[in-house]
Parts: C-alpha cells; structure tokens; sequence
C-alpha cells in the first residue's frame, strides 16, 4: 500500500474523567500542603533548575493533579532540591518535600510491581 | 417643618440610607415595588465571607426602619415632576407625593444566563445559575441533580456574564468569585462526597477575609480549582454535562463530566434603574449603571440637583459595601437639605 505520509495527531486533551490521579492522592495525604497551590509560578521563577532546563514545578503540579501521564522520574531528577521553592511561596507549600514523596510513591509502586 | 425625601427601593441601600435619613430628622417615604422590604438580601441564604444568614443582616437593617419612615409597598411610579426645588412622585395608583430630594436605591438583577446560550442554562435540566442553588439551600431541600441523584460532581463556573463583552458587559461584577468558593463550600458541607471543581480566569479574592476563604476551600473542603474559561458545555444522553475549558496552567484543553453546573452570574443593572434613571433625565455610565457625577468623589450623586444614588443602581457592590455606601448617601443627601453646595466643589483636572 503507498504510504501518504500522513498521520493522526496525539490527542492533547486533558480527559478528566479517564486520567488516573494515584500520585496526586498520595500526596494529597502525604503532605496535603500540595492543595494549597494558586498556581502563581513563583516556585518556578526562582528554580534554579529551571533556569537551565524546562523544569517546571508549578506546571508539574498542575499536571500531577489532572493526572496527566509524564515520565516523572525524569522530571523530578531535574530538580536539586535546593529548597529555595518553599522559601519563596506564598502559600507555604512544602515543594521540597513534594518531589522526595512524588520519588517515595513512583519507588513504592515499581516494588509493588 | 422637616423636609421629606424619597426613597426609591427597599433593598439593602433603601432601608440603610432611610434609617440613618430619619435618625437626622428627615420624613421618609420608601417606595418599594415588592410586597416586602430586603429586595435581594431575602433570596440569599448565608453571605459571604463568614458564612452568617442574610436573615440577621436583614434584621438589622430593620431596627433602622422607626416610625419615622413610611413604606408605600407594590409603588409603581409613573412619572416624577420638578418644580423649583420640589420634586412630584405619581404612583399608578393616582397617589401624589412631593420630595426636597429623591434618593435612588433600585439596584441590580442578576444577568440572565440563557444569553449565554454555549453554556446550556434553560436547554439542560442540570445547568443552574448561583441564584437557583442558594433558592436550593434556602429550601433546606438537598442537592440533586434533574433526575434526583445525589451529585458526584458539580462544576462551578466564574465571570457568568461578567468581563464579558460578547454578553455586553465588560466589567467585573466582584461578588461572583467568592460567592464562588462560599457556595463550594457550602457544597461540601452538605456533600461531603461530592467533587467540587471552579473554573475560573482569576480568583479576585480582593475583599478582607476572602483569600482565607478561598484558603480554607482549597485547605479544609478539598475544593478543586481550575484557571480557564468555559468554553461550551454539552449533554450526555445521561444527563450529564461535559464541559470544555483550556486548563491554562497545564497549558491543555481539558474536557470533565459533570452532574450539575452552576453559573455564577453576574451584576447587570435592575429594570426599575433603567427605568427611573431614564424617567428623571439621568445620565448613564458605559456599563448603562447610573452615572455617579464623579467616580472618585461624588458616587451618590447624580447629573440633576437634588437625586442622588445609593447602592448597586451605580456599580456591582457587596452587602458590606453597599451598607457603606447608603450611609454615604444620607450624609450627602443631607448635606444637600441644609444647603451645603456639593457641587461648589470639582476637581480642577490637569493639575500640573
């Protein structure tokens, strides 16, 4: 058969109704500072890791709560947790600790696994 | 003798700005087009941003009504006449009562969400406005979906008619947000279950004690936030609403089913504002609220001599705001009785 070369585009919509949102009910329990987020990116202006990849924690969190699948442990070993996150936000989420439980329960499942 | 000022509507800003008009001396007269004095403040369960009944506020601003402020109820006024410095008010009923000064409380109406025909209110049994949901509480029935089912999830929806210029609005209405997160609250209150989500564009949580309701939301109630605006909503065969929003912090449309929406509508200015800011000869601001002859310092009075506006007939307002503004309004109202030339003082503008 010839080959068109065309092709049918990934969806890009976010599905709520199918996503699964396991990490985002882990740490909701695990430290529930997590729904504090507005969403305002001051986390993310003054990442230090961000300044020299495409890491971005406020979009990070963001993504985790609609449960939109991301190779996680790739995004958080960008992070260096210097900390400086939590210092800067307004909200008093504890960022920090956020990425060491997002690496807690992706570790937590492949064992189960 | 003791002059006389009318009153035009018995909301909120009619009977706070009546009460402190007969405390000075004044004979008030209230003309109030209901068989009842509260206007809005009776289809409001609990306000915001402690969560108090609309009843106790409604109790005060009784206390205020003495003897010495008559209501005329069911008041449909057919045409006000000025001579020299005394205003005539004919009722449909053919009575005639003369005025030193008229004062404007008529108010504002929610917009009318069927305009927004993309977001299925009036098409789709499970669409329903702020309004209807606090009718919902008011009621102490509970909170179900067209069918009877106890909701799973419920979207609210921001800026309903409001930063609109597609609905003809372009302001801000500035109650809806946190009319908002109390209503999720309350929502979560009474199903503790259920999944409360609010799309909004932002969060103008401007007023005091507001970001700590929106805190305590997010905090104790689990209320989920979304940045983006509704789109369109669409029916499942179910009766389920798929809405459609860009989730713009995750930079992705989103799509989410939900078992009933609620519209939080806007402020839109009251017919009987139309009516008697048009009857008097008024002048109108771009937003068709009355015209206040200065934004800055002269929001209660008007461009004629001798009316002037208290409340949400100028501007969206909340409850505490609008308190504020009709006591403002019977000290300039006041003012004006004795004599005091308000319009003596301008604003030289280009000041350099």
């Amino acid at each position: 058969m010839k080959d068109f070369g065309y092709t049918i585009n990934k969806d890009r919509q976010i599905n709520f109704d199918r996503t699964d949102k396991w990490i985002y009910e882990y740490l909701k329990k695990h430290e529930p500072s997590f729904k504090l987020c507005i969403g305002c990116g001051t986390c993310t202006a003054t990442c230090s890791s961000g300044n020299f990849t495409d890491f971005n924690l406020r979009r990070l969190f963001t993504l985790i709560h609609r449960g939109y699948k991301l190779d996680m442990k790739d995004e958080i070993t960008k992070c260096m947790l210097c900390g400086k996150c939590i210092m800067v936000c307004p909200r008093g989420v504890n960022t920090r600790n956020i990425i060491l439980k997002i690496n807690e329960v992706i570790e937590n499942r492949k064992r189960k696994k | 003798m003791s002059k006389n000022v009318i009153v035009i509507g018995g909301g909120i800003a009619g009977m706070e700005s009546s009460a402190y008009l007969a405390a000075m001396g004044y004979n008030v007269t209230i003309l109030e087009k209901e068989g009842k004095l509260g206007g809005h403040l009776l289809k409001w369960e609990r306000l915001f941003p402690t969560k108090r009944h609309g009843k106790e506020v409604l109790e005060f601003l009784s206390q205020g009504i003495s003897e010495h402020v008559s209501i005329i109820y069911h008041a449909d006024i057919e045409n006000i006449e000025r001579k020299d410095q005394v205003f005539n008010v004919h009722l449909s009923k053919g009575t005639s009562l003369k005025a030193d000064a008229v004062l404007i409380a008529t108010g504002y109406e929610t917009f009318d969400a069927r305009k927004k025909e993309e977001y299925g209110y009036g098409i789709y049994d499970n669409v329903i406005t702020s309004p209807d949901l606090e009718e919902i509480f008011l009621s102490g029935k509970g909170i179900r979906t067209a069918s009877g089912k106890v909701p799973q999830r419920i979207g609210l929806v921001h800026c309903v008619g409001s930063r609109d210029e597609k609905a003809g609005n372009i302001y801000c209405s500035k109650v809806c947000c946190v009319t908002g997160v109390k209503q999720a609250i309350e929502i979560k209150e009474k199903l503790s279950q259920t999944e409360v989500y609010c799309f909004y564009m932002d969060m103008r949580m401007y007023g005091f004690h507001f970001e700590e309701l929106y805190k305590e939301a997010q905090e104790k109630w689990g209320v989920y936030f979304i940045r983006g605006r509704l789109s369109e909503s669409c029916e499942n065969a179910d009766g389920t609403i798929v809405v459609k929003v860009e989730d713009t912090l995750a930079g992705k449309p989103l799509k989410m089913t939900v078992d009933l929406l609620v519209l939080l509508v806007g402020f839109v200015p009251s017919e009987g504002t139309r009516k008697i800011g048009e009857l008097l000869g008024l002048s109108f601001n771009s937003n068709r609220f009355i015209k206040s002859a200065d934004e800055h310092t002269m929001s209660n009075v008007s461009s004629e001599p001798g009316i002037f506006m208290a409340g949400t007939c100028t501007s969206p307002r909340t409850i505490a705001n609008t308190i504020m503004d009709a006591r403002s309004a019977a000290a300039t109202v006041a003012s004006y009785l004795e004599g005091y030339n308000i319009e003596k003082r301008t604003i030289h503008r280009n000041l350099k």
